[in-house]
């Protein structure tokens, strides 16, 4: 009877570790993933700065917009939270929009080298944000399924794994901007 | 997905160990019977083929790329496709890995390595030529899904373990037919040579189950999540359908390290081909996104 109950325990308390393990992995993973994103980020914000500066060259006047485009882009770089960073990526979207809208009035500065490779960097850089965001959602979507699947939904409370993380989304209005980006011409 | 990355391990390790294991036996029995008893030539036997064993795990990728006449190449030699890995990488969340062009005009690509950090990916410039970035990207997310779960590391050590393994049986198989010796060394040369000709279809059938066809279509699967977008994938198959212009520089060895199979077309390619058959790749991708 002792043997039997003393088993029994050995196994729970097993169990229960390979659950903690495995949700304390994933969510280590998870939080790699968001420094990742943070990483690319951090490359087209080192980006900015060149463009605006190209641009600013053949329209000085536009200063308003310049100076939309740079405080946007100090917001994108450190988000609390998935919900904030799809925020601040909305608002960043829309003021490069307009940006890109001031450098259609002037064809030396779209036919121009530099202009033109900014440009490139610029959408490999997006795709390769794009990409980071796209592991982080699918590490997300792991961990969440991991939390809630049987047995580990009873005890994940417990061993402090409360709440599902929360997925990379743009809201409403910023997906209008991302749906409908920037016309890139060459 | 994890179990199966486990799984590529062990097997590894068994395919290693098996190799030191048969090479040691081979040689023991040589020496035993044909040479004399020395006890030496056993450990040296055995020492040397643990140390084509870890000489094989830890270059084996390169001898594959070498043999396949692949140079590597920089983000400025070709933006397009190292943008692509670069990107495709950053997906699966792991280290980019070196990428490797082939100067040949038949479309494929293949990829190899150890693991994620030391792995690499080849295509050749027909392929590069004939498809567009959605096909290419999912040729490559393809290969990339290869290398994370760890098939790259199978089919190199399969690759380079098997090359040793046919040169010895066809060595012991020569030994059998012009040996002169008395009757009781022949008796016993008659079994090995037998063995050794028995040997070479088991070799054979190594290569399929360590390259399985089901690992095609769960790197198919694979790529697929990564890009999330099937149809890139299946077009890239169809067109490597009907434009197949076979390998320049072929060789069975590295055939199963592939996208498509690199081989002439033949009767015996059905049974003992190293991937499944095309139409039925697409099917499954078609099917995945009527779902999607």
């Amino acid at each position: 009877m002792t043997i039997a109950a003393i088993v029994v325990a050995v196994i729970l308390v097993l169990g229960l570790a390979y659950i903690y393990n495995s949700l304390v992995s994933l969510n280590q993973r998870a939080v790699e993933a968001w420094s990742d994103i943070t990483v690319q980020l951090k490359r087209r914000y080192d980006l900015i700065p060149n463009l605006v500066n190209a641009v600013k060259g053949y329209a000085k006047h536009e200063s308003g917009v310049f100076d939309n485009v740079t405080k946007a882009r100090a917001n994108t770089l450190n988000p609390a939270t998935p919900e904030e960073a799809g925020k601040a990526e909305g608002d960043f979207q829309k003021t490069m929009k307009s940006l890109f809208a001031v450098a259609e009035d002037y064809p030396d500065l779209k036919a121009s080298q530099n202009f033109q490779d900014l440009q490139a960097e610029l959408t490999d850089t997006e795709d390769k944000i794009q990409a980071s965001r796209r592991f982080y959602n699918g590490v997300v979507r792991d961990f969440n399924i991991k939390r809630k699947v049987f047995p580990t939904n009873i005890f994940a409370g417990i061993l402090g794994f409360k709440e599902d993380k929360q997925f990379f989304e743009l809201d409403e209005a910023s997906n209008a901007a991302v749906q409908d980006p920037v016309d890139v011409k060459f | 997905m994890y179990s199966n990355i486990a799984s590529n391990k062990r097997k590894t390790f068994f395919m290693m160990f098996v190799f030191v294991l048969f090479v040691s036996g081979l040689i023991w029995l040589l020496n035993r019977y044909y040479i004399g008893g020395n006890n030496y030539v056993f450990y040296g036997g055995l020492i040397g083929a643990s140390i084509y064993v870890l000489i094989t795990y830890f270059s084996g990728a390169k001898m594959a790329l070498a043999l396949n006449g692949a140079k590597e190449i920089e983000k400025r030699d070709n933006p397009r496709l190292y943008r692509m890995v670069e990107n495709l990488a950053i997906t699966n969340g792991m280290p980019t890995p070196k990428v490797y062009i082939i100067d040949d005009p038949a479309a494929n690509a293949f990829a190899t390595g150890r693991d994620p950090s030391n792995s690499a990916v080849a295509v050749t410039t027909g392929i590069l030529e004939l498809m567009n970035d959605t096909e290419l990207e999912g040729v490559l997310a393809h290969e990339l899904a290869h290398i994370k779960n760890y098939d790259i590391r199978v089919s190199m050590v399969a690759f380079a373990l098997t090359v040793v393994i046919s040169l010895l049986a066809d060595i012991i198989l020569r030994m059998t037919i012009f040996s002169n010796r008395d009757r009781d060394n022949n008796a016993l040369f008659l079994v090995l040579g037998l063995a050794a000709a028995v040997l070479a279809p088991i070799i054979a059938a190594m290569i399929q189950s360590a390259i399985s066809r089901q690992r095609e279509y769960l790197a198919d699967a694979s790529g697929v999540l990564t890009t999330r977008y099937p149809e890139g994938l299946a077009s890239a198959l169809e067109k490597l359908e009907s434009n197949s212009t076979v390998v320049k520089r072929q060789n069975t060895s590295t055939a199963h390290l592939f996208f498509a199979n690199p081989l002439k077309k033949g009767g015996i390619r059905g049974l003992f081909s190293t991937h499944p058959p095309i139409e039925d790749r697409v099917a499954r991708l078609q099917k995945m996104g009527d779902h999607a």
